[in-house]
């Protein structure tokens, strides 16, 4: 019996996602779901009722109806307690919930009887969850968002420009927190033309934060700051003395500051103190990302953009709905990608039922309540990753060092050097003691020729490779000297078969003149096609 | 023309032949180095036609032989096809075996070659006729196999016989004792029957030894007989005491080894473990037991509409091609999906394995036959580090090197080769007919990787289907 995923209208003040689109609806139905969405659900996402239906959903026209009628529903933010009132027995829920700081609403999922999967429980560091990873994706866009409300608050350029009506400097961004969002930050800052600095108490994060066009600022203190899964801990009190110092000298230089540090399950750090805005040039926009817990500027207040001494302090907590077709594409894509992880265990492929499988680790950490057994805190996942970033960076140059041609390889160990000497001493020594002084010119020859072409051909690149060989293919008919001397009969020779060493010559010279001229040729042909 | 003045003739030719390969190191001077070669071997043939040993009466036949020979060689240099270069470069070493052998032959039958010698000066004449010969046998045949692997006309799975390696053996020691034969005999017509005895054992263990090698180590067996033929034009110049072929013979020998030798490295294994060969066979790689094992995770195929959005969407994008873009014949369509992706802005670069493709370099000139310009194909070297900040990676038919499991399991049969990186790109592609395994016979864990997509199908076909996408 194929489920039906109910899609209802956010009901939380200003959330103008909407937990699944258009699009998604499709790929749910190929997945053999039957698809019911709220009248309205999508308005301010910007997709109509009409769409939806044309992607084959059903349209409900209250909440009500839509929350009986789903087997599976679809949200954003957890739900209000009107609508888990609205929740039946052995319904699943799937969406933020936020449990850590939500316990009494899993008392309520509990005594409901239901299923609920918290899409903010994800364990992340699992690389096969990355795709349903909500949190990034969210991240993601709100990252990109505070770039833009920056840049619409800020009264300048963001690239330098020299133009006929004067020189305008770049704008210097300093990024706070270099995670999901403050990346996303850094490369659209960094597109945008700007100086971007960062700082991220995790220091293995620096190479990401290059990588996207950024320059890492380290704080002058030692101090590991991973705290396990992706997130970043609370900082000795050394190090946070350290780190004011830096961001007080920044909040002089720069003219944008986009903060994002955020700790799980605590306020929010407070890293730009009332001086430091003082201590900004007029004009200076600061956005901090972290309004919400209560914000990492000491002037932020959640929900507005005030000016005070002069800067702009946005601290809008809805970045998100902001770019609410953007947010809600990439949610309903997690969303999709997790549905499809719950059918994965099905036997029948398509047929609209899920499994909520507890032995898989992806899984058992979304689920915080399995049908009304409160199923939170899942047990600790087994691996973290990053520990592992390191000593897989120091085994690199080994690997490296198997395979770097070009340069001469690695000197040989002193014993093995000296038997190849020893052994080439022997060999010259039997060939000196036998050989008569005509085969030992041509033997001095032939060594020193050996390494000519040694020492010619290592310099050639591996691009060349093919050329070189064909035209050391079209030299080496050089033997066609060979036959060329012998074909010519002696005067005054005798016993000499002329005619047959004649033909034998004459076969060879085709053979080798085929060489020579095609060999030629076609690397003339080859080397004509290489160009810039 | 003077014997000396045929000799600094020759000396002249060595000089270019040696500026010649010197020219080849870099593209700029590629194409001046190619004419230095020409001019080197138009002074040496001019200097021996024109030399002492060549009489009036020759003339005419050289001209004959030659103009034959140089038409066959100037067509098929402009009817091959670049993908068809792998063959061609055999079918022509073959031919320098051939023609050593023939000079060998005719050097043994002429009784005014051996004229002047005496005592141990005879000895190391004859012994240099019988090896001359033996490289030659082995050159020809060794090479007309190859030929057949690479055209297809044989099949590129390796033939193990049993005793292989005993067989060769007792090649070698009939070949030694032979040559023992050969030497104590008095007259031409006593050498002959160890002479020939020998070329056949040498012509059989030619084509032994490159039956027994798999398909994925044909870039070493050709350089390695580029190799060959050079040290068989060295020992004919030894043979006929002529240094002009000694030096360019020992010039194109260690070319020929050098080059082995960075395929060798490039799949991290011995020479010896080449030439011994069983290489690609599914019973010569037994799955590993425990350690990494068998990958795990499921593959996720996507059409041609979704790479091309990929595609599209990507700032800055690395081709990997293999051998399977040669088949395909695909490397004009991949052309045009760089250009188009160029002029959309993107950073398009390509990442060649020193052993994608049957010979060394064979990569390089597909997408120089294509127009690609050389400067945006780099090396494996130059490129592994710019995995992380690429977007899409696209591997069009190449297996073995960009397996992961060379670097991540020690048990591996290709565990330590160089690979490249694809799986660090934030989306890699990777272009097949089917999910079966490499020459080598390994899964490839990369396929079962979470930023992994799989595109199946031809790849010429696939790829066109993608160019029309991106340009809608």
């Amino acid at each position: 019996m194929a489920l039906t995923i109910g899609v209802p209208r956010e009901v939380f003040a200003g959330e103008k996602r909407v937990a699944t689109v258009p699009e998604v609806v499709e790929k749910l139905i190929k997945l053999g779901f039957r698809v019911a969405v709220q009248s309205g659900a999508g308005d301010l996402a910007n997709f109509s009722d009409e769409t939806y239906r044309t992607a084959g959903a059903q349209i409900k026209a209250t909440a009500a109806e839509l929350w009986a009628a789903a087997d599976i529903v679809f949200k954003v933010r957890g739900p209000s307690v009107e609508e888990v009132g609205l929740m039946h027995e052995g319904q699943n829920l799937i969406s933020f919930i936020w449990p850590a700081q939500n316990p009494e609403l899993l008392q309520l999922f509990a005594a409901k009887k239901v299923t609920v999967l918290a899409i903010d429980s994800l364990p992340r560091t699992l690389s096969r969850a990355q795709k349903m990873d909500a949190l990034t994706s969210q991240a993601g866009v709100a990252g990109y968002r505070a770039v833009i409300e920056a840049a619409n608050a800020f009264g300048r350029f963001f690239n330098g420009q020299i133009t006929a009506a004067g020189k305008v400097p770049p704008a210097k961004v300093f990024i706070a927190g270099a995670g999901v969002a403050g990346l996303a930050a850094i490369g659209t800052a960094a597109s945008l033309g700007a100086i971007v600095r960062a700082n991220d108490t995790r220091a293995e994060v620096a190479d990401q934060v290059v990588s996207l066009g950024g320059e890492f600022v380290k704080v002058d203190y030692e101090e590991e700051g991973s705290g396990g899964g992706g997130y970043a801990k609370v900082m000795s009190e050394g190090f946070q003395q350290a780190q004011r110092e830096m961001y007080a000298k920044q909040a002089k230089e720069v003219d944008i500051i986009i903060t994002t540090a955020l700790i799980p399950g605590r306020p929010a750090p407070k890293l730009i103190t009332a001086e430091m805005v003082q201590s900004m040039k007029a004009g200076s926009v600061i956005v901090d990302m972290a309004a919400e817990q209560g914000g990492n500027c000491e002037l932020t207040e959640p929900g507005q953009a005030v000016v005070k001494h002069g800067v702009t302090i946005v601290g809008y907590t809805d970045l998100v709905s902001r770019l609410a077709r953007q947010s809600s594409t990439l949610y309903s894509t997690n969303l999709f990608r997790l549905t499809e992880e719950l059918c994965k265990t099905q036997s029948e492929k398509n047929d609209g039922t899920i499994d909520v499988n507890m032995e898989d680790e992806a899984i058992r950490g979304l689920t915080v309540v399995k049908e009304g057994n409160i199923s939170w805190p899942p047990p600790a996942p087994k691996v973290v990753a990053a520990p592992a970033a390191k000593p897989a960076a120091s085994a690199m140059p080994v690997a490296k060092k198997a395979h770097g041609h070009g340069a001469p390889s690695e000197p040989m160990a002193g014993n093995k050097l000296a038997i190849m000497f020893g052994v080439a001493a022997a060999l010259f020594w039997l060939i000196g003691a036998s050989a008569p002084k005509e085969f030992l010119s041509h033997f001095t020859v032939f060594v020193l020729a050996c390494f000519v072409g040694y020492m010619v051909v290592w310099n050639v690149k591996p691009a060349l490779h093919t050329p070189l060989m064909s035209v050391t293919n079209a030299i080496s008919s050089i033997i066609a000297i060979g036959a060329l001397v012998q074909i010519s009969p002696i005067v005054g020779a005798v016993d000499r078969p002329d005619d047959l060493i004649r033909w034998v010559a004459a076969a060879g010279i085709v053979l080798t003149s085929i060489n020579m001229f095609g060999g030629f040729a076609v690397t003339q042909r080859m080397l004509a096609m290489f160009r810039k | 023309m003077s014997a000396s003045l045929a000799t600094v003739s020759y000396i002249g030719a060595t000089i270019l032949f040696i500026l010649s390969l010197g020219g080849l190191s870099n593209q700029e001077t590629a194409l001046r180095g190619n004419l230095y070669g020409m001019i080197g071997m138009a002074i040496a043939v001019l200097a021996t036609v024109f030399g002492p040993q060549v009489s009036a009466s020759g003339i005419p036949w050289i001209i004959v032989a030659m103009v034959i020979g140089g038409s066959i060689g100037m067509y098929a240099a402009r009817t091959v096809q670049m993908t068809q270069m792998p063959e061609l470069v055999a079918l022509m070493h073959s031919m320098v075996g051939l023609a050593a052998m023939l000079v060998g032959f005719a050097t043994f039958i002429d009784p005014e070659a051996a004229k002047g010698f005496v005592g141990a000066a005879k000895s190391i004449h004859e012994m240099e006729i019988y090896v001359g010969i033996l490289i030659g046998a082995i050159t020809f045949s060794g090479s007309i196999i190859a030929f057949g692997k690479l055209s297809g006309r044989i099949g590129g799975n390796p033939l193990l016989l049993p005793g292989r390696h005993w067989m060769n053996l007792a090649g070698l020691l009939v070949v030694i004792w032979f040559g023992r034969e050969f030497m104590n005999a008095h007259t031409i017509a006593d050498g002959m029957m160890p002479l020939i005895v020998m070329t056949v054992i040498a012509l059989l263990f030619g084509i032994h030894m490159v039956m027994a090698i798999g398909g994925a180590d044909m870039p070493v067996v050709v350089s390695m007989l580029n190799s060959y033929s050079g040290w068989a034009a060295a020992a004919t110049g030894f043979m006929l005491s002529n240094d002009l072929l000694i030096v360019t013979g020992a010039l194109v020998g260690s070319s020929g080894a050098i080059l082995s030798y960075i395929m060798c490295n490039a799949m991290n294994r011995s020479f010896i473990s080449v030439i011994a060969g069983g290489f690609g066979t599914a019973s010569a790689a037994p799955k590993p037991a425990g350690g990494a094992g068998e990958p795990v995770g499921e593959v996720v195929a996507v059409n041609a509409t979704e790479t091309a959005e990929l595609l599209r969407e990507a700032k800055s994008v690395i081709i990997v091609p293999g051998y399977g873009m040669a088949v395909a014949q695909a490397q004009h369509t991949v052309y045009e999906i760089t250009k188009h992706l160029r002029e959309k802005g993107v950073k398009v670069r390509f990442g060649i394995h020193p052993v994608a493709g049957r010979m060394p370099g064979h990569m390089n000139v597909l997408l120089a036959e294509a127009k690609v310009p050389y400067d945006i194909v780099m090396e494996m070297d130059e490129l592994n580090d710019d995995f992380p900040t690429t977007d899409v990676a696209i591997v069009i038919g190449a297996n073995d090197i960009v397996n992961p499991g060379a670097q991540d399991d020690p048990a591996s049969p290709i565990a330590g080769m160089p690979v490249l990186e694809v799986w660090k790109a934030k989306t890699s592609i990777v272009m097949k007919r089917s999910m079966a395994s490499g020459y080598a016979g390994v899964d490839n864990p990369l396929f079962y990787k979470e930023n992994n997509r799989m595109l199946f199908g031809d790849a010429k076909k696939m790829l066109d289907e993608v160019l029309v996408v991106l340009k809608t």
